[in-house]
């Protein structure tokens, strides 16, 4: 019995992109850059978070031209980001045999209720979370793999780092109950009972689990690491810095070594300047992309 | 246990469950002491890079040539062949086999089968397969462990060393690991 796209080739396939680094390409010459510098996939996308904040307009699905491009320019996983809600922009993206969608806050959503039924594809799905009762509902929804929303294209960690530490604080509040406990814990969490009470079990989400969203430096990615975070994710940070080889190649190693300080240090040198951030309060509460997606 | 990049969590799980006790490796000081080396699965390219940069090379080579056993899963097989199809330069070659990496082609590909490994027992081997490479070529004193039912080789053995192209540490499968533990515990006399 030989079965292709199950669930544990989709969750599968994020497992052993763990410990690694996620990074946002726009051409496939920075796709071989990515790879040089020891990415572990890429995501294929038309312009980085702080190009379509800095734009406005409404963020779509990338030319499939260029996603093709990008596919043949490098050996490694491609993801592709697809509008939330918009099932038929993943049907595209599936028939173009990428190899994670990611169902993206940073594009502007198609559907303001209703997320992609992701069990319906083939393809696996990585979604965004800013807590663990939005994780467990893309769970069930489908997704084989999270990530923390962080709140892209600022180059600012703390949004990463505050939900970061929510998800886990949460799971671990989860650990300490009763099982009849656990039955309100899902109301509040408004997630699936099932799903709550594996996690009390397990004591961590039943993917793998990455923090994206104002990483920019490698002691960025380390900190996340040293939370309990499982890899990064990278926008922005490397293509909007002095030296993308270069702060690509640190953030790399910054995400294998994170609880080596001295390794930090030495990887740390020298990189030029990271890209320029931006302060929370001063991006309007209806700017911020973190809260779309429910 | 290599632990640059990948599903290294997994197989010290499945390491723990048969009373082994692995250490995470990361640097070369830290192979000191060890009785074998697992290698995980994950992405080729960042091992390379990740064991180019901290020196890995030659120490875990040496490593190899003590005896130690070496097991090495997807990613891991990879690392360990002399040869990879398409020209890419060998990382740790301990194989004398050339390896085709993604052969099955991308994500869409990726499958679960039972497959018999007669080398492990009767009991079938539940084998997950992601993105992942085949041999296509061994040398005189590579033994097949497993082959796929269009023959394609899925597991291979030559002396101390082992790979596969699929994942047991995803399956609870851990008979491999205990083969391992064995050699090493054999080494230690």
């Amino acid at each position: 019995m030989t079965e292709t796209s199950t669930w544990a080739t989709k969750k599968g396939l994020a497992q052993m992109l763990k410990g690694g680094v996620i990074m946002d390409v726009v051409t496939p010459d920075q796709a071989r850059i990515a790879e040089d510098a020891g990415a572990c996939a890429v995501m294929a996308l038309e312009r980085v978070p702080s190009d379509i904040r800095a734009n406005g307009g409404v963020a779509r699905m990338s030319d499939p031209e260029m996603i093709t491009g990008i596919m043949a320019a490098v050996s490694i996983p491609v993801m592709a980001k697809a509008r939330i809600g918009h099932f038929v922009e993943a049907q595209i993206l599936q028939a173009l045999g990428v190899d994670y969608i990611d169902e993206s806050e940073v594009l502007t959503p198609a559907d303001e209720r209703n997320h992609i039924s992701k069990h319906d594809f083939k393809v696996p799905f990585v979604c965004g979370c800013r807590n663990l009762g939005e994780a467990l509902r893309r769970i069930n929804e489908g997704a084989a793999m999270m990530r923390t929303k962080g709140e892209a294209g600022t180059g600012n960690v703390v949004e990463a780092v505050h939900q970061l530490r929510d998800v886990l604080a949460a799971i671990r509040r989860l650990q300490g109950m009763r099982e009849d406990e656990l039955f309100v814990a899902a109301k509040e969490l408004q997630a699936p009972y099932e799903l709550v009470k594996q996690v009390a079990q397990d004591g961590k989400l039943p993917v793998v689990n990455f923090v994206a969203g104002g990483i920019s430096t490698p002691a960025d990615a380390a900190l996340v690491m040293q939370l309990g975070a499982e890899g990064v994710f990278v926008g922005s940070g490397i293509f909007k810095s002095d030296n993308p080889a270069k702060m690509a190649a640190a953030i790399v190693q910054a995400t294998t070594h994170f609880a080596d300080a001295k390794i930090l240090a030495e990887v740390s040198k020298g990189l030029g300047n990271p890209m320029r951030g931006i302060e929370m309060s001063t991006i309007p509460e209806n700017e911020r992309l973190a809260s779309r997606g429910w | 246990m290599l632990a640059l990049q990948g599903a290294f969590a997994e197989h010290v799980a499945a390491l723990r469950a048969i009373g082994a006790e692995p250490v995470e490796v990361r640097l070369p000081a830290d192979l000191d002491g060890l009785g074998g080396l697992v290698l995980p699965g994950g992405e080729s390219t960042t091992m390379r890079k990740l064991i180019d940069r901290w020196e890995l090379r030659e120490p875990i080579l040496d490593f190899a040539a003590t005896g130690a056993p070496i097991f090495g899963t997807c990613a891991g097989m990879i690392i360990l062949a002399n040869e990879i199809a398409g020209g890419e330069a060998p990382v740790l070659p301990l194989l004398d086999v050339t390896v085709q990496r993604n052969a099955f082609g991308r994500q869409l590909d990726s499958f679960e089968t039972q497959l018999s490994v007669p080398g492990l027992g009767a009991e079938p081997v539940h084998a997950v397969f992601i993105r992942a490479p085949v041999i296509e070529r061994i040398g005189p004193s590579v033994e097949v462990m497993a082959q796929l039912p269009d023959g394609r080789i899925v597991a291979v053995r030559e002396g101390n060393v082992m790979a596969t192209s699929f994942h047991p540490e995803l399956a609870g499968e851990t008979r491999f690991h205990q083969l391992v533990v064995d050699i090493a515990m054999t080494q230690a006399g």
